[in-house]
């Protein structure tokens, strides 16, 4: 089973914040998770390229056009907090 | 480096912003120089849900181009991967990079200091799209975001650790800077942002071959001056902290330039785990050995290839290559400008005439008088002297004024021709920068020309004989400041307009 | 009216027999009635509706040929952007967000003056496959009321099979329409990956996702899928493949059409009404000259153990973007930035989504990467290069969509495995992102044998065809539902 710290590193690097229960429910759901996937260590994939495209396409680029949606205040219309035209968060340190 | 007890190992990463019209992966507008917060943003940029990269053509083309004149690799196959942090200025929460196949790698660029050339390794260069800019107002609990630098297609550029001092770095940095731009590939500006260095910095013990434990990095660095200060100013924390018996700490410093130190920051995210994957909303990006032809076939000359040339086929000093080399605007006004010296020489030779001696191969310039090689040492002196200050007051570039190459030549070639007088030339200058327009036009309008008529000048020198009889006298018995005094009152009498070469000839003759 | 077919609605539009705004009238007014039962929508769009529907209407009344979609309501997804309209992916994270732009798949459906009755529900993020994973609490099967929809794309199903709307916009990942399709007993479209733009879809697993559709027949799907299909330039994973016309090429002559029957989909938990329908089904397609050979795919069983990884991962990329800072749900109370981001997406996320957003974390975190998730994409190869092989010897291949008819509400529930068995029939060609259909061949009784419905739920027949092999999978399900009507029977809902 995963340890609690382990569980808590994944959540500090998922930004997720976690209570007591839920790191236990956590360390339960991804050791089943990767106890269901273990079998898959067992599989000979020497000489395979690994996929992450189906589609097989290359080299799909677009022309250099700038184009500026006006949509501007849509995109600020929908932020927390604005301020002055920025968007507000609490200070970075 | 004062203490030779240590040497200093550097290696840089560059970042610089590419001046393309539009972002990496959206068509919002590239702007460097954009004042409002959050005006070149879309969908994409903010990074909604839902919104896909598609990737910049040109951006693709301008990073080849760099690796190709950093003499880099570049391999057939390269990938954008996602690498993965929170950061308010980054609007999907992972920025999208190359990991481990960058567009370029293993390469090389020589730089030339105190004389002598220096290799210095680029280890690979990679396209990744720019974060937007945090502003921290001050003393106040906020912080506020402009994503308008969010997307803005980004070359990092990483070096071997083969740099050993400061003015190594300086010389380096520059260099690059000036392919950069003659690739016009980014304004790459250090102040502006457009490009940032960072460079990572160590010392060891000389005959040491291993690379130090640890090193540092200094951000936050605008401008060569302060890239090799802060060199300096690790270097020699370093060494104090050896020669103690200390280790420096691997940490990341920031550059302070009110007090000329640097200064340690914190790092982004405690815990530095990446997550790097491959992107699947981007295909694979192929670079075929035709497409590779096609660019280094369209490769402009580079800044070393410029200055070669211009020591050999114009023997320019040092200097004013350097001087010429590191604006590259300048440097085509200049070719510009010798262009037009070449065009006024051939047009001035009557062909018929020489036709023998052309045809013996006797160079033009000679034929007519003109000698290209000081017109042209003219020219490079006009242009960083006068022109380069008049264009610094505006922060101009020079096809961005009034002066055409033309008309610049045509000036040299009036004062060539005894028309008119250096200083006299400076105010003709003046008014072609401010207003524009044919200097001959100019010389008349403001009566300016110089008069080189040999009986007006003689009429004067009869005049002033006259009029001076003891100074004649002294001259003649040898005190040479008389002679002075008699050509200051020549011109006087010509209302200063005497070409002094004409009256300093007549004037001897008369009193021979 | 509420179950006629998109050719039947074109046909009535254009002859004048109904209007677009009777439509919308009629179908708002039955989504009124039956959402109490169903609760197949996040967001139901009457005003917008009507008004749309009123220019379609305008532009049917005036000179010239209409678009096939053009006055027919529809129902989208909670998961495609609508400009404007609250898209909400069922989550709490994006509860009152509108989205500044149309994904393509609803520009394309706007510029045909499709009409937009609402917006469905599912699985949070997609991440499930029953609807219960939702923020808004899950949506009833038509069928069976106390029973899953299906999932992820519930909603959706729900909304056709109970006559909500004419047809519905839903998304695959790996299974998430061919699953609820199956379940509601109607007919879905998962296109080739590539096949329709993701551009403005929210996103789960992007290597992945397929958007397609749900309606009342194959026909209505070829159409659909000629109105939605195509190259994106802001897709760049969209194929540059011409589309065909779909429906134009639509025909039932299957005669000598080659189908395999992968022995490996037939699971032995599965149920055994499931079995003997589909075989049943197997059988009807052979009589119309279908020959059928059994064909092997032994690295199916892999298929579900490399999605656990592959689509996890990409899940927790995609998820990272939802911090409370540009739009959604945030906690301002938080006493610092860190605090901002943890507890917004603490708050924000569902059980699922964080458990996928942490498997994928984890499995993607620095010494994990070679281990699991190259390990899983060269698996995948395995999956990919096995179906390229059979698709050589064959031209289709035929097999259940679901393993199991809709079961009860809640009794997937806290199985963190659920979705991957509930889908290890769909996840394969998923891997491999290839076009499938699932189209209604019968009833068949539950296991636990508890339903009022008299014949029993609804079984889905799934035909999955080569990349880019849309023509041939529409041709064998219209083959398939000319000599047969189990897509003309519907639930009783009143």
């Amino acid at each position: 089973m995963l340890s609690k710290e382990e569980v808590l590193r994944i959540a500090k690097l998922a930004r997720i914040e976690l209570g007591e229960a839920d790191v236990e429910k956590f360390q339960k759901n991804l050791s089943t998770v990767l106890e269901y996937v273990e079998a898959l260590k067992t599989v000979d994939t020497s000489g395979l390229e690994e996929v992450s495209q189906v589609t097989g396409l290359i080299n799909v680029q677009r022309d250099d056009r700038a184009v500026l949606a006006q949509n501007r205040e849509e995109i600020l219309g929908q932020a927390p907090e604005i301020k002055d035209g920025y968007f507000k968060v609490k200070a970075i340190l | 480096m004062t203490n030779s007890a240590y040497k200093p190992v550097i290696g840089f990463e560059i970042h610089v912003q590419l001046a393309t019209k539009s972002k990496m992966f959206s068509p919002a507008p590239n702007n460097p120089d954009e004042a409002v917060p959050n005006t070149n943003i879309d969908e994409i940029v903010t990074g909604q849900p839902g919104t896909l990269p598609v990737a910049n053509k040109e951006a693709i083309r301008l990073a080849a181009m760099v690796g190709l004149a950093l003499n880099c690799t570049i391999d057939e196959f390269s990938k954008f991967d996602r690498k993965h942090y929170f950061y308010p200025d980054l609007p999907k929460g992972y920025q999208i990079s190359q990991y481990d196949q960058p567009i370029a790698k293993k390469g090389y660029l020589d730089i030339e200091v105190n004389g002598k050339t220096k290799r210095i390794g680029i280890t690979r260069a990679h396209l990744e799209e720019d974060a937007g800019k945090n502003v921290h107002p001050e003393g106040l609990p906020y912080s506020l975001v402009d994503y308008n630098r969010a997307g803005a297609p980004l070359l990092e550029i990483v070096t071997e650790p083969d740099i050993e001092s400061a003015e190594e770095g300086r010389a380096f940095l520059q260099e690059l800077r000036n392919i950069i731009r003659y690739l016009g590939a980014s304004s790459a500006d250090m102040e502006k942002g457009t490009m940032r260095c960072e460079p990572n910095i160590s010392v060891r013990k000389p005959g040491e071959t291993t690379l130090p434990k640890y090193k540092v990095e200094v951000k936050n660095i605008n401008s060569f001056k302060f890239a090799e200060a802060a060199i300096n100013f690790e270097i020699a924390r370093h060494t104090e902290m050896l020669e103690k018996g200390e280790m420096p700490r691997q940490v990341t410093m920031g550059w302070n330039e009110k007090n000329n130190c640097t200064v340690e920051q914190r790092s982004k995210e405690d815990a530095q785990d990446y997550r790097y994957m491959p992107d699947p909303d981007l295909p694979v990006l192929q670079f075929p050995q035709e497409y590779l032809d096609e660019l280094r076939n369209r490769m402009p000359e580079l800044p070393a290839q410029k200055r070669t040339r211009f020591l050999e086929e114009y023997k320019l000093p040092l200097a004013d290559v350097e001087n010429l080399i590191n604006w590259k605007e300048l440097t085509y006004y200049f070719e510009g400008v010798v262009s037009e010296i070449d065009e006024w020489i051939n047009s001035d030779v009557d062909t018929k005439i020489f036709k023998d001696r052309i045809s013996a191969g006797e160079p033009m310039a000679s034929l007519v008088g003109w000698d290209r090689l000081l017109a042209i040492r003219q020219a490079a002196n006009w242009c960083l002297g006068e022109f380069s200050a008049l264009l610094n007051q505006k922060l101009m570039n020079p096809y961005d004024s009034a002066v055409t190459p033309e008309n610049f030549a045509e000036m040299l070639k009036l004062i060539q021709q005894g028309k008119i007088s250096v200083s006299a030339a400076k105010s003709v200058f003046k008014v072609m920068y401010e207003k524009g327009g044919d200097p001959s036009e100019i010389v008349e309008d403001m009566g300016l020309a110089q008069v080189s008529d040999e009986g007006a000048i003689a009429g004067a020198i009869e005049k002033v004989i006259a009029e001076n009889p003891k100074a004649v006298t002294d001259y003649k018995a040898g005190q040479q400041k008389s002679f002075g005094f008699l050509v200051g009152q020549c011109m006087k009498e010509l209302k200063g307009k005497g070409n002094p070469q004409v009256i300093n000839d007549l004037l001897k003759k008369k009193l021979a | 009216m509420e179950f006629l077919h998109l050719t039947e609605l074109r046909k009535k539009l254009d002859n004048r027999e109904v209007s677009s705004s009777e439509l919308a009238k009629y179908f708002l007014a039955r989504i009124k009635k039956l959402e109490p039962q169903l609760k197949a929508f996040v967001t139901v769009t009457e005003e917008a509706a009507l008004k749309d529907a009123q220019e379609a209407d305008e532009f049917i009344n005036s000179p010239g040929e209409n678009p096939f979609l053009c006055g027919i309501p529809y129902v989208s997804k909670d998961l495609f952007a609508t400009r404007g309209i609250r898209t909400t992916a069922s989550s709490k994270i994006l509860d009152e967000y509108k989205p500044p732009f149309d994904a393509t798949v609803t520009r394309k459906l706007k510029e045909q003056k499709s009409v937009l009755l609402g917006k469905t529900n599912l699985d949070e993020f997609a991440h499930g496959s029953s609807t219960e994973t939702s923020a808004y609490g899950p949506s009833h099967n038509p069928w069976d009321t106390s029973r899953i929809p299906g999932g992820s794309s519930g909603g959706s199903a729900a909304a056709v099979a109970g006559g909500l709307s004419p047809w519905a916009t839903a998304t695959e990942t790996g299974g998430s329409i061919r699953q609820p399709s199956s379940l509601c007993g109607v007919s879905g479209w998962k296109p080739t990956y590539g096949r329709v733009s993701r551009y403005g879809v929210i996103a789960m697993a992007s290597s992945l996702d397929s958007p397609g559709a749900i309606a009342h027949s194959v026909e209505d799907l070829a159409h659909l899928a000629e109105a939605m299909a195509g190259q994106d330039e802001k897709d760049s994973t969209t194929g540059h493949v011409p589309v065909p016309q779909y429906s134009r090429n639509l025909t039932a002559d299957i005669k000598g059409l080659k189908i395999g029957i992968p022995k490996e989909y037939f699971l032995d938990g599965m149920e055994e009404g499931v079995k003997q329908r589909v075989m049943e089904a197997v059988k009807e397609l052979e009589k119309m000259g279908a020959k059928t050979v059994e064909v092997a795919l032994p690295n199916t069983k892999y298929g579900s153990l490399v999605y656990a990884i592959v689509a996890p991962s990409e899940i927790s990329s995609n998820l990272m973007r939802y911090d409370g800072i540009r739009y959604g749900h945030t906690v301002p109370a938080a006493a610092d930035l860190l605090g901002v981001y943890e507890k917004s997406r603490a708050e924000g996320f569902g059980d699922e989504a964080k458990r996928r957003i942490m498997t994928g974390t984890y499995v993607l975190s620095a010494g994990y990467y070679d281990a699991y998730y190259k390990k899983a994409q060269k698996v995948r190869r395995l999956i990919v290069n096995e179906f390229a092989e059979a698709f050589k010897q064959v031209d289709l291949l035929v097999c259940p969509s679901s393993p199991n008819v809709a079961i009860k509400l809640g009794s997937a529930k806290d199985n963190p495995l659920f979705g991957y068995i509930a889908d290890q029939l769909n996840i394969p060609g998923s891997l491999a992102g290839l076009p499938a259909l699932s189209v209604p061949c019968g009833y068949a009784r539950p296991a636990d044998n508890d339903t009022p419905s008299m014949d029993g739920l609804p079984v889905g027949l799934q035909i999955i065809g080569p990349q880019w092999g849309e023509q041939q999978v529409f041709n064998a399900g219209f083959a398939y539902q000319q000599a047969t009507d189990w897509h003309k029977q519907y639930p009783s809902l009143e």
